[in-house]
């Protein structure tokens, strides 16, 4: 019983993060129809300018938002500089569809190698804001801390934030016309290149948030968000790619699921099992977990 | 005066030329009515106006300022306004949504919310049900929210592209009858482009016929209707 608690503890946790990598995924992929493979590139340069606040100020709670806010404004510079040339120059040839998604798998590659030659390749390390050590309850430890606590807790924070946004503010209405119908929304009068770029920012800044709550238990290199990736991708094709709601269940499903493979059944098979996840969810479900037509309205 | 004055338009689409060389004028305040049949051009001359489409020659301006070439985003800001065809509502959103979509780049909020208030006395349909999902309107009534967005935008030029596409006559009628009634009251300049010319040409000031992108004739549109080789090839009655 106490196994079955502790292992959808950890599951919790891992998931929390795959959510928001999810997430980050899940707002480029509505704005702009591209999976931005970048992401983790992005997000670890995030991270890396985190690392040098906390470096100098031994300041978490200030390298966090210095993160958020580097995570914004590199999103945008890629869709700004990169992504809307590319999808207008090669709108009809035969890479049409494809071009900006090999682009971002290269941009990934440069963010790699800049990190890598700015701070080396040495596994860097901060220390958590708060207790890393599970609860104690009587004579049993819980493999849950407080800075577990703060990473579900904030996850839940952000889906929050943008939801409200989404749902209730003319930014989100924007950004939701700019989405669906693009030619519909710019004769309303929105501006829908500028709005993609938001949507790059929001996305940015939810990939550095990430990167910043999983590096004191993951420690941070030039490729430590890699497989983040790839989790927070699973997790977004689990929850239909259209909607928040979609990132956070596909998130926290894959996140419990994995934790449950590896402690009940091998502890080797956890990242081929999130392939097999992948797989039968296309399979079994190609919309997702939350159809689209329904995801994309939330 | 002429407001709209559209001089030698050329408009191909790839090896198709779509438009051919068109010119026309639109009086301030009239309602022009654009025939022509299917593949005539009449969704190409309306994109090519409002920026969704570039064009190969001519010229065209609204109020004295050329208007090709501008993004369509920034023409809304100048008032003109292009409903596109197809019912062109997004379906993802509310009704209410819709039209606050046409307001959304206003900053005069009080007046975006008299707009409002003034499009759901138009359309008192609209108005019981703001909360729905657009996707759950009638042809009818999606037509009345693509309408009613761009008249939150308080146009001065509405471009209409085929309002009554696949609607049964009597909602035709109610979509036309709203039309006159609203481009009087506001006193808009409305370029409607219609295969039903019979519905058109009884509520405009002014036709132009087109037939494969070139202008076949322009005039009061009691005199297209009153000439019985316009009737016999163009109209269709
Ligand atoms: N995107 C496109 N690519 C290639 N050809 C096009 C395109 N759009 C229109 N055309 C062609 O341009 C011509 C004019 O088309 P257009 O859609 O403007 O006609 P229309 O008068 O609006 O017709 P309808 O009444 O059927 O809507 C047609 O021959 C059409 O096949
Ligand atoms: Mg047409």
């Amino acid at each position: 019983m106490l196994t079955i608690l502790n292992t959808s503890l950890i599951g919790i946790t891992a998931g929390s993060i795959y959510s928001l990598m999810a997430l980050a995924l899940v707002l480029v992929w509505r704005s702009t129809r591209v999976v931005n493979f970048a992401q983790a590139g992005q997000a670890i340069l995030s991270t890396y300018i985190g690392y040098e606040v906390i470096s100098r100020t031994n300041n978490y709670w200030l390298a966090l938002p210095v993160a958020l806010v580097a995570g914004a404004v590199i999103g945008a510079l890629v869709d700004a500089l990169l992504i809307r040339s590319l999808t207008k120059r090669s709108a009809n040839g035969p890479l049409a569809s494809i071009a900006p998604i090999i682009a971002t798998l290269g941009l990934l590659g440069v963010i790699r190698s800049v990190v890598g030659m700015i701070w080396g390749g040495d596994l860097r390390q901060y220390k958590a804001p708060v207790s890393n050590i599970g609860f104690t309850f009587g004579h049993t430890t819980i493999p849950f801390s407080r800075y577990n606590l703060l990473i579900v807790i904030t996850t839940i924070v952000v889906m929050i934030v943008f939801t409200v946004i989404f749902q209730k503010t003319s930014l989100g209405l924007a950004l939701r016309a700019a989405a669906f119908q693009p030619e519909t929304a710019r004769l309303a009068g929105v501006k829908v290149d500028r709005i993609r770029t938001v949507g790059w920012a929001f996305a940015g800044a939810t990939g550095a948030v990430a990167g910043v709550l999983i590096t004191p238990q993951s420690g941070l290199s030039p490729n430590s968000l890699d497989s983040l990736l790839i989790y927070g991708f699973v997790a977004a094709v689990i929850g239909g790619l259209e909607s928040l709601i979609g990132a956070a269940v596909g998130g926290l499903v894959l996140g419990v699921g994995l934790a449950f493979i590896r402690e009940y059944v091998n502890s080797n098979l956890e990242f081929p099992s999130t392939f097999v996840v992948l797989l039968l969810v296309l399979l079994i479900k190609p919309g997702g977990i939350i159809a689209a037509r329904r995801g994309r309205s939330a | 005066m002429s407001a709209l004055i559209v001089s030698d338009l050329t408009v191909d689409h790839g090896a198709i030329r779509a438009v051919d060389g068109l010119s026309f004028t639109v009086q301030q305040g009239e309602l022009a009515a654009v025939i022509g049949s299917n593949g005539a051009g009449k969704t190409t001359l309306l994109r090519a106006l409002t920026g969704l489409k570039s064009t190969k020659a001519g010229s065209a301006t609204w109020k004295g300022n050329s208007i090709l070439g501008q993004k369509p985003e920034n023409l809304v800001r100048q008032g003109i306004l292009h409903v596109a065809d197809g019912k062109s509502v997004i379906p993802e959103l509310t009704v209410e949504e819709n039209l606050n979509l046409g307001g959304i780049w206003r900053r005069d909020k009080k007046d975006v919310a008299l707009a409002k208030s003034e499009v759901i006395d138009l359309f008192p349909r609209l108005g019981e049900r703001l909360s729905q999902s657009a996707d759950t309107l009638s042809g009818g009534e999606r037509q009345m929210l693509a309408i009613g967005r761009a008249l939150i935008s308080r146009p001065e030029l509405l471009l209409l592209d085929e309002p009554s596409l696949g609607l049964a006559p009597l909602v035709i009628e109610q979509i036309f009858h709203a039309i006159n009634s609203m481009r009087q009251r506001l006193g808009l300049t409305v370029v409607l482009v219609e295969q039903n010319a019979m519905s058109a040409l009884k509520i405009a000031d002014a036709g132009i016929i087109i037939n494969l992108g070139k202008l076949v004739a322009a005039g009061k549109s009691a005199d297209l209707v009153n000439d019985p080789a316009l009737r016999a090839a163009y109209l269709g009655y």
